[in-house]
């Protein structure tokens, strides 16, 4: 899906030193980028980088905010756990029958790829304005995900695994902690960061839509009262934080690769 | 049993799954188990649907919304392949754009969209422009696995054929890069669509997403459900022939 392999040659030390300053160079434009739009737009629009460094100072003083931070944190983290737990249970169940993976599978993978925000009203016809709606509409995005990439990653384990399984005579609680677990761990990761990143869109999104609580709803808050630093240091501390946390989970998804 | 007959019964299968759960929604919305305020039986749902399509409004909204994701697909995919090209052509900017690449995806790219707005105003173009940045990493990412997996092999049958670059890119490099390019295209197209009606649906004046949060802020439960059937089965519609076209485009690759 992502993370293109380089080659892992030892390069020269000019190169070494590129790997260091390139990506800075990169951060450098973006944040150059940014800055031209926010001038450009005369901070009606959108805040340059410094003033949003400074609102944000401020901003993470005020109780205000660590209320609307935790309120996402809470909703996402929960959603998060629900969909890692339900869909490694039914990745594993599915990828251990193989009939029912192969009936399953195209239903999950179409329901993946349909606009679910459409579906918004009727988790809120449901569940009720509040935490449960947002809970449930993170859950509807990063369940599938989870699911679809355990599936894959049991029915694709190679036979000789099971094999040697059997032959060692392994209780299905040893074969699953010895072999199909280890065997699954990379795919699995991979799943769940993708999970991730949708549970806590699909937590976002239902802010955005009728809340009065989270990040989602001072954005939309903040484009309301034309405040537009608000506006951009949200956006700022959202993307941030994702970004930070796909990082780390794909630092572990390549400690857990390289051990094997 | 052999693969045909097991796909055949999956199939088969699969559409009674979908058909009862259908059913049984229908049986429990007449039988009152579920509030008939929450939820409409599927065959409402349809006669909605219908009712909507035939309105002179919902056409403008259609045409809008439709039109609006074609320009957001078709942008992303002209400008993902081109810079996709343009990253693989130069190896270090790869090198460095490629933890960018790689934590692209995680971003909620739709919290930008307020700031679209801001920037551009309320109409078709902030949601272009959502659906093209959501749409583009896809195609860029799929471009550079594409031009990767073009065999070394083919390019020194070019040279030797002493072909132009341009009958290299047509008769060679396009052919082999294909197959990935497409799954790209296909992406392009399902974040395209959920970018454009989600950021209609919670900012905007008009266009089908709109319709229907209209619809669920006027208690309008049964305009609503038609809308969304109409919406959800065009995305099914269009995934599900893109899923088919790619699967015949790799199994002739897989004979050749």
């Amino acid at each position: 899906m992502s993370g293109v392999a380089l080659p892992t040659r030892r390069p020269p030390r000019s190169a070494a030193l590129g790997r260091v300053l390139d990506p800075l160079l990169v951060l450098a434009v973006i944040l150059a980028l940014w800055d031209a739009a926010g001038r450009w737009t005369q901070g009606i629009a959108l805040a340059t980088p410094w003033e949003t460094l400074l609102y944000l100072a401020d901003l993470v003083r005020t109780p205000m905010f660590w209320g609307h931070a935790g309120a996402t944190m809470g909703a996402f983290l929960l959603a998060f756990a629900l969909s890692a737990v339900l869909g490694l249970g039914l990745g594993l169940i599915l990828g251990l029958r193989r009939f029912a993976g192969e009936v399953a599978e195209p239903i999950l993978a179409g329901f993946y790829t349909i606009p679910k925000v459409t579906l918004y009203p009727v988790v809120l016809l449901l569940f009720g304005l509040g935490i449960s709606a947002k809970v449930a509409f993170g859950v509807m995005h990063g369940l599938v995900p989870v699911t679809l990439f355990t599936l894959g990653a049991v029915r694709n384990l190679p036979p000789v695994l099971v094999r040697t399984a059997r032959v060692m005579r392994l209780s299905a609680g040893q074969a699953m902690r010895s072999v199909l677990i280890p065997a699954c761990l990379p795919d699995i990761v991979g799943g769940l960061r993708i999970g991730f990143a949708l549970s806590l869109l699909g937590v976002l999104i239902g802010e955005m839509f009728s809340s009065q609580r989270g990040l989602g709803f001072l954005l939309v808050n903040g484009l309301a009262q034309h405040n537009v630093r608000l506006t951009t240091a949200v956006v700022f501390v959202i993307v941030t934080g994702a970004v930070l946390a796909n990082t780390l989970m794909l630092r572990l998804g390549r400690s857990i690769t390289h051990q094997q | 049993m052999p693969p045909d007959r097991r796909r055949l019964a999956a199939l088969l299968v699969r559409v009674a799954v979908l058909a009862g759960a259908v059913l049984l929604l229908e049986a429990a919305c007449r039988a009152g188990w579920i509030d008939p305020l929450a939820v409409i039986p599927p065959s409402d749902m349809v006669a909605s649907m219908l009712e909507q399509l035939g309105t002179e409004e919902m056409h403008d909204n259609i045409v809008q919304t439709f039109s609006t994701i074609a320009l957001a697909f078709v942008l992303a995919v002209g400008l993902g392949t081109l810079l996709g090209a343009a990253i693989h052509a130069v190896p270090r900017l790869r090198r460095a754009l490629d933890p960018l690449l790689a934590s692209y995806y995680s971003v909620p790219t739709f919290v930008f969209y307020p700031l679209l707005v801001a920037m551009l105003g309320l109409g078709q173009a902030p949601l272009v422009v959502l659906g093209l940045l959501s749409a583009t990493p896809a195609v860029v990412i799929s471009t550079l696995a594409g031009l990767d997996g073009v065999s070394p092999v083919l390019l020194k049958v070019a040279r030797v054929q002493r072909l132009s670059r341009a009958r290299t890119l047509t008769a060679i490099v396009l052919p082999a890069a294909m197959p990935r390019l497409f799954s790209g295209f296909k992406l392009a197209l399902s974040y395209a669509l959920i970018g454009v009606i989600a950021g209609e649906f919670i900012l905007s004046g008009s266009g089908l997403g709109y319709a229907i949060s209209f619809a669920y802020q006027s208690f309008d439960n049964r305009a609503m459900y038609g809308l969304m059937l109409f919406v959800l089965l065009v995305a099914v519609t269009a995934n599900g022939l893109l899923y088919a076209y790619e699967g015949r485009l790799a199994r002739r690759r897989a004979r050749s």
